[in-house]
């Protein structure tokens, strides 16, 4: 059971958190011109690392805001909270 | 009753002024207030207590704890039976009722034991490699072998019990209150830290509890009294909490740790049976002790065959003898203390037989001059004795085997010491990783991952005093790191005799020994020999091949032997074989304690609108849509189903019907960019909506699918309010934040939940206009004024609502959205009002059946995640040319394009009075072809209508649009039934109706 550092609520159990997966998936912006391809590989394509991971989280049960979590998923500890719009800690977060 | 033969005149830790009765297998015996169910059975010379899981052999009890494999019962009777029931930690209270499971008719005479004398016949695999064929009588097979291999009774009627779930958080958490978790807690507890110390005894001392009067004594008095004063301690700190009869069992993430506390311990309560922790815990100590090992050697599984510090533990702790002559088989030193504690209590030690050549320790000299007979370099090679051992037979070891005579040993007890495993179970949960000690040949925790300490026995402690050192500074180190200050503790004076090293002896080394490894699971050397012989290498596949540490006992006795009897049969190291995974639950737990109070009215919310009691004064049959209970229909006096629902649907075309629409998820969508923000989410135009209009909306995800569809005002200029089907009210808002938080920050829309603020009600019908006219009589609401998907504020019946020209039926129809809290008196206003044109209460099967009618879909029911709006003929609502939107893109996909896709029609059967199966599956062929038939579709509603007079289906066909006319089958189970391809839309097809 996670401890959630919630960026604006501080650290509450996993229970009141919903996980949206990989962060930093960029929605292309000009999708008439691409192909079938590049956008299937935005809707469906998703990393499954060992190890180091981005992932977008809500505190849905608290204050509902959407944050990014950079979490290790072997050891399953979060090395790093950051808001939406910020860029992932530079290097290695732990 | 009997006298409690095998019980001592003095010591122990029962209460001899509480006498207690008890029954096992019918029969009645007498023991005391601090007894488990295995001392009293014991005292009462009961060894014989169950069958072997696999061959039924007669079973004792084999240790005195958590651990036991064999000792298994079903407690208790009725709703309150609990099958797989441990008799060495069932606490005796007055009128325990307990009995032996697995075996048929009875104990002593059990038709299962004949597996005993085919063993030969049914190794390991045995019923993979002879039931696997043919198949299809597996089931029949399952049925007896279950019957024959079984454990205990699940109960048969619900738990009357209650159950509850509390959380805490702490600084320290100290696991086990033996000497290691005795002296962290003081050192923790000391430093002022918020600490909470568990135990799964009802007693806290651990091993201390099992010392006997012998050579041990800590400070200046006995253990008794170390950890009595300690007790003494802890409860004067008011940080300290101390949970006794509480078994932490699961170690996740973050230091979150569940326990599982025991309230009924004196038997049933009216309150709490049990209570389930989830603590969050800063730092933890781990003080969980040792667990010892059994002896491997032939017919090591005979009652009175025990460990010998559970026969320590029944001379010490209980007051009770295990027998009258023991013979004590060993490789440790620990089992002399055992050895003398018995033989001070007057059973007769008829030898102790160790496997070591030197045995020159200062137990074992101490055994020597209490004139016990102690046999080196030798073992148990047999044991005599059905319903409980009678002789051993022992002889010395030499090079790789045995030799010499053998000797015959009468005895009715065999104490046995294979070590001690560190109880690393926890540890190894938290993910902290296990080094191999190869010298005393156990697992001891090596690197944590997380915030934890392992202290004493569990961490392979091999004195007293290393527990209390290890402990006391685990505990001062834990509330150092949680920034509490304190000083080192010292460590109290131990005097106790020093362990001789101790040997490893895997398997007594004769030829095709029976030998038990698991006792709980009938696992021999033998089994673990044929699994390698076939060709099984990984230690999990062994595991799993031959069901070793597969019981509710999880291999606590057996794991440790298992893994070394593979290793040293393929002739590697035993870490190179790796340990088998440690899960949680480190004992078993009740799915009462996991449920807690989450069980009948509270296992999930329900939710009712404010015209819920009217719909139940009205007799409303109910259905769950989501949490919502909604009125399905309203049988009138001896009404069927269909007849209501007839009634109901004829009423609402002819003239007018009322539904309870409060159910519909409402969300205020505010803000500047609000219309921006609905073109976005919404396949249709938004910004040339006026104020007053409204506008049916369908949401796609963003890979094309139909995800919710209803219809959104416009309140104002920067306020809308959408309308969500019932079931996905909150997943709608979920995904309208998600986007504006994520995707577009920069937009200025702000959304509300407001479905249970407001109630709606619904009147469609050629009535009902007339009837809302009565009920508003200020408002103008003929069709040039309010047209269809228009609204309007106004009062009805009193009280301020908006009214809005939408319908679901294809009928003229108002939704009047008031106050919940008014909604009461306005529906029973427009039910006085309808009552001229006998208005009728419909539904929700109803306005299934009256929108079925129209071939209006219902995403959830015609879709499922896979259908395009092109798939549900809804291209028309599709804008390609306002920019882009959720979906928008995979519209052009070339599987969303291609041909061949499911499209949403009718069906209409050849007969019409049959209704198809919802969910049913369409086949071009009535005639079995060729296997796997071609499927064509699927029907998604079906129903008969009352109005066209006969059923009507909705299906996802594929390539349907192109194929109306065409014949179906729908393949059922024993037929299949014609029905032809039509199109959706079933009544008024021109739409005349609504807009009247």
């Amino acid at each position: 059971m996670l401890c959630i550092p919630c960026p604006w609520c501080g650290a509450r159990d996993v229970a009141e958190f919903h996980c949206g997966g990989e962060a930093h998936i960029a929605r292309p912006a000009d999708a008439d011109r691409i192909g079938d391809e590049i956008w299937a590989e935005y809707l469906f394509m998703r990393a499954n690392p060992k190890g180091l991971h981005h992932e977008r989280w809500q505190h849905r049960q608290g204050c509902r805001r959407w944050f990014h979590v950079a979490r290790d998923t072997q050891s399953d500890r979060i090395l790093a909270v950051y808001r939406i719009g910020d860029a992932p800690p530079e290097g290695d977060p732990s | 009753m009997r006298r409690q033969r095998f019980r001592l005149d003095t010591g122990g830790k029962i209460d001899r002024t509480r006498p207690l009765v008890f029954t096992f297998n019918g029969r009645r015996y007498g023991g005391y207030a601090g007894d488990t169910l295995a001392s009293a059975l014991l005292a009462n010379g009961v060894h014989f207590i169950a069958r072997g899981f696999k061959y039924h052999r007669p079973r004792g009890i084999m240790t005195a704890g958590v651990e036991e494999p064999n000792a298994l019962v079903q407690h208790g009777v009725g709703a309150r039976t609990d099958p797989n029931s441990r008799a060495t930690t069932l606490a005796l209270y007055e009128g325990l009722c307990a009995a032996s499971q697995n075996c048929w008719p009875g104990l002593h005479f059990d038709i299962g034991a004949l597996n005993g004398r085919l063993a030969a016949l049914i190794p390991a695999g045995f019923y993979y490699k002879t039931f696997m064929r043919p198949a299809r009588l597996w089931r029949v097979y399952e049925h007896f072998i279950r019957k024959a291999a079984g454990l205990g009774r699940a109960p048969g009627a619900p738990d009357p019990d209650r159950y509850a779930h509390r959380h805490a958080h702490c600084d320290v958490l100290v696991v086990g209150a033996g000497p290691a978790g005795l002296a962290a807690a003081l050192a923790a507890g000391a430093s002022g830290a918020r600490v909470i110390v568990v135990d799964e005894q009802g007693e806290f001392g651990g091993a201390l509890l099992n010392d006997g009067g012998g050579p041990v004594a800590i400070g200046d008095g006995p253990p008794a009294a170390f950890v009595a004063a300690a007790l003494e301690a802890l409860r004067g700190m008011a940080e300290v909490t101390l949970l006794p009869r509480c078994t932490a069992f699961g170690y996740y993430a973050d230091n979150f740790v569940t326990l599982l506390e025991r309230l009924d311990e004196d038997g049933p309560t009216g309150g709490n049976r049990q209570r389930l922790w989830q603590i969050r815990a800063r730092q933890v100590v781990l003080a969980t002790g040792a667990l010892e090992r059994p002896l491997v050697f032939p017919d090591n599984d005979r009652p009175g065959i025990m460990l010998a510090g559970a026969a320590q533990s029944y001379v010490n702790r209980y007051g009770v003898q295990p027998g009258a002559r023991c013979v004590v088989f060993t490789n440790n030193d620990s089992a002399y203390a055992a050895a003398l504690d018995m033989n001070r209590a007057g059973t007769a030690i008829e030898a102790i037989v160790d496997t070591r050549i030197e045995v020159e320790g200062e137990w074992p000299r101490l055994a020597r001059e209490a004139g016990l007979p102690v046999f080196q370099g030798s073992v148990i090679v047999g044991t005599a004795g059905r319903r409980r051992v009678r002789a051993v037979t022992v002889q010395r070891l030499a090079g790789d085997g045995v030799a010499g005579s053998a000797r015959r040993l009468i005895c009715d007890c065999v104490a046995m010491s294979g070590g001690w495993n560190p109880s690393v179970h926890l540890f190894s949960q938290s993910r902290g990783a296990l080094e191999f000690q190869a010298e005393a040949g156990i697992f001891v925790p090596g690197q944590a991952v997380q915030a934890v300490r392992a202290a004493g026995a569990c961490n392979g402690a091999p004195s007293l005093a290393d527990c209390l050192a290890e402990g006391g500074a685990a505990g001062h180190a834990a509330a150092s790191d949680c920034g509490f200050a304190a000083t080192a503790p010292t460590s109290p004076a131990v005097r106790e005799p020093g362990h001789g090293a101790p040997a490893t002896l895997w398997r007594v080394p004769v030829d095709r020994p029976r030998a038990f490894v698991d006792f709980q699971n009938d696992v021999t050397t033998q089994d673990l020999d044929l699994a390698l012989r076939e060709g099984y290498r990984s230690v999990e596949h062994v595991k799993r091949y031959t069901t070793t540490g597969m019981g509710t006992d999880q291999g606590k006795t057996a794991n440790v032997n298992a893994l070394a009897n593979i290793a040293q049969t393929l002739g590697v190291e035993i870490p190179s074989l790796g340990v088998t995974t440690f899960r949680p639950p480190y004992t078993p737990v009740t799915f009462g304690a996991i449920a807690g109070r989450h069980v009948a009215d509270q296992y999930d919310p329900v939710r009712q609108t404010p015209l819920h009691g009217w719909h139940e004064d009205r007799g409303a049959v109910f259905e769950d849509v989501g949490q919502w209970k909604r009125a399905r229909y309203y049988p009138l006096d001896g009404e069927t189903m269909r007849q209501a629902v007839d009634r109901e649907g004829l009423a609402a075309r002819s003239s007018v019907g009322i539904l309870d629409y409060s159910t519909l998820g409402k969300i205020e969508i505010c803000g500047p960019d609000a219309a921006r923000f609905l073109n976005r989410v919404y396949t249709n135009g938004w910004t040339k909506l006026a104020v007053d209009r409204c506008r049916y909306g369908l949401m796609l995800g963003d890979d094309g699918m139909a995800m919710d569809d209803g219809v959104t005002l416009r309140l104002a200029e920067d306020r809308y309010l959408m309308t969500t089907t019932t079931g996905n009210a909150a997943r709608v808002l979920n995904w309208l934040e998600e986007w504006l938080q994520t995707e577009w920050p920069e937009l200025a829309v702000y959304c509300t939940s407001v479905t249970e603020q407001y109630a709606t009600i619904s009147l469609c019908g050629p009535k009902a206009r007339a009837v809302l006219a009565i009920a508003a009589p200020d408002l103008a609401l003929d069709a040039a004024t309010l047209p269809h998907m228009a609204l309007a504020e106004g009062v009805v019946a009193g009280v301020a609502a908006r009214i809005l020209r939408v319908s679901f039926t294809g009928e003229v129809g108002f939704e009047i959205s008031v106050a919940a809290d008014s909604a009461l008196g306005v529906w029973r206003a427009l039910m006085d009002a309808g009552a001229a044109h006998d208005i009728t209460p419909y539904g929700t099967e109803a306005m299934h059946v009256l929108r079925a009618e129209k071939g209006y879909a219902i995403v959830g029911q015609e879709t499922d995640g896979t259908m395009t709006p092109g798939d549900l003929g809804m291209d028309w609502i599709v804008n390609m040319t306002k920019g882009d939107f959720i979906g928008r893109r995979s519209l052009t996909r070339a599987d969303t394009e291609r041909s061949g896709r499911k499209q949403l029609v009718g069906l209409l059967t050849e007969d019409p009075d049959t209704v198809l199966a919802e969910g049913a599956q369409l086949v071009a062929s009535a005639e079995p072809g060729p296997l796997p038939a071609a499927m064509s579709g699927h029907v998604t509603s079906s129903y008969h209508s009352a109005n066209l007079g006969r059923s009507i289906a909705l299906a996802m066909v594929r390539n349907g649009r192109a194929r109306i006319g065409e014949t179906l089958f729908a393949a059922m189970a024993d037929r299949t039934i014609a029905a032809v391809i039509t199109e959706p839309v079933f009544f008024d097809p021109k739409g005349e109706r609504l807009h009247g």
